[in-house]
């Protein structure tokens, strides 16, 4: 008695039985992709505005921040070579994701230049603007992380931003000598290139050789100078970064749409063969049962 | 014979004329770059002269001023341009670098022209922030309301 019943429920499946998708099956996928091609393509829509808005706030950001290394380009200003020099490198990126290579390709300059840092003995510490850069460098390289900022991304960068990043970055009390600003540099809607614009502290300035050209400077203009110049860097590299995120984030949609809209067509095939199949097979049954009643 | 073929061949050598020391070459034109994180003014254009309020007192900056950095204080920037016109600025804070090669980079964190400054809501900033130094509490405080006030006063000279 038992093991009858215990026959009858347990069937082994030998080798794969593969049910043909059901109809239901298929509208069920179909719906579902159809759903996700709209949220996508309103993504994009979205995308693109905010790329607009982006990429006009970026010209006069741009003469700003050219402007704001323009000092360290002409004077040539660089920290003494072969000292072990503390360095700090700002990653900037976002919080949102969905937008292609943006934040692990910063992820990967950080990390590349964290490892060249320290193959030569330098000591250096990192500063990510973004949780997605933090997300990728807190596994590996969580030891560097001096300081994190989040709710990135949401509304456009402004001054203000940058000046409490560069506040708080000052407030850590972390004496770097030298540094760069890493950030995904906007060059067209299909193309962006991760970048960096240097910094320095305020001694490595004023000991650079070049400085002596420049006339009556105290040490409180400077460190004003400075702290200014930190900001203006910053908010440079914000205004890039959003750009090109924006612009990253609209070609990734856009391509998700495509594909989505191919898996459409596909599925729709299939959708079309099977509810054929499934009348023939109908037509079949009765015809065969009309033909064995007669 | 070769010696005089060989004279031949290298005498057209520019003759290097005696004379006076040259003029400080470089540009005699300024290259001024002027903008706030919002907006450019001036981008590597060529002006007569600029006037800046620098926290060490106000300068006037023509081409070929010695190389310096300084740092702004709220006031007026005056730009002559090259056909003898001036333009008025107010700017907030910010730098300005002067370079060896004669460029000028102005950098300010909020730059306005004048005849977009409200005289009247600035007195009632300054009258506001000037209440509020009374009853600001600590340092940091007592620190902004004096740059609330530094910046107003100056924004009401500016238009009077």
């Amino acid at each position: 008695m038992f093991a009858r019943t215990s026959a009858l429920v347990f069937l082994p499946q030998c080798g794969q039985v593969r049910n043909m998708a059901t109809l239901k099956d298929i509208t069920i996928r179909l719906k579902s992709i159809k759903n996700i091609q709209k949220i996508t393509k309103s993504m994009k829509m979205v995308a693109a505005a905010k790329y607009a808005r982006a990429e006009r706030q970026l010209k006069p950001a741009r003469v700003y921040g050219n402007g704001a290394g323009a000092l360290y380009e002409k004077a040539e200003i660089k920290a003494p070579e072969g000292v072990a020099n503390k360095h700090l490198l700002i990653g900037v990126s976002s919080d949102r994701g969905l937008c292609g290579a943006v934040h692990s390709n910063v992820a990967k300059a950080i990390k590349a230049k964290i490892a060249n840092l320290t193959g030569e003995g330098k000591e250096v510490m990192v500063v990510n603007v973004g949780d997605k850069l933090r997300n990728i460098l807190q596994r590996t390289h969580g030891s560097y992380l001096l300081l994190s900022c989040k709710e990135v991304g949401r509304k456009p960068p402004t001054f203000t931003d940058a000046s409490i990043v560069a506040t708080e970055l000052l407030n850590m009390g972390y004496e770097f000598d030298q540094g760069a600003v890493i950030y995904n540099r906007f060059r067209s809607v299909i193309s962006y290139k991760t970048d960096e614009k240097p910094i320095f502290s305020i001694d490595t300035v004023a000991n650079s050789e070049n400085m002596g050209i420049y006339d009556d400077i105290d040490a409180d203009v400077l460190r004003n100078y400075q702290e200014f110049a930190l900001v203006n860097t910053i908010y440079f590299g914000l205004k890039e970064s959003t750009t090109s995120e924006q612009s990253a984030r609209m070609t990734a949609m856009d391509s998700a749409s495509k594909n989505a809209s191919e898996m459409i067509d596909k599925l729709t095939l299939t959708f079309n063969r099977t509810r054929q199949a499934v009348i023939t097979k109908e037509l079949i049954e009765i015809i065969s049962g009309a033909a064995a009643l007669t | 014979m070769m010696a005089a073929r060989f004279l031949r061949r290298s005498l057209p050598v520019l003759r290097q004329a005696r004379c006076y020391a040259d003029a400080p070459s470089g540009s005699a034109q300024m290259s001024f770059t002027f903008a706030s994180p919002t907006q450019v003014y001036f981008k590597e254009a060529s002006v007569k002269q600029v006037d800046v309020p620098t926290l060490t007192g106000a300068f006037g900056i023509l081409p070929a001023h010695v190389p310096t950095l300084q740092v702004l204080r709220p006031g007026v920037v005056t730009v002559f341009n090259d056909d003898g016109s001036a333009t008025k600025f107010f700017v907030s804070s910010g730098s300005i670098t002067v370079n060896a090669d004669s460029s000028v980079q102005l950098l300010a964190e909020e730059a306005f022209p004048l005849d977009q400054l409200d005289v009247a809501a600035a007195k009632a900033n300054l009258e506001k922030a000037q209440s509020e130094m009374v009853s600001a509490s600590d340092e940091a405080a007592r620190a902004e309301v004096q740059i609330n006030i530094d910046a107003n006063e100056a924004i009401v000279k500016a238009l009077e």
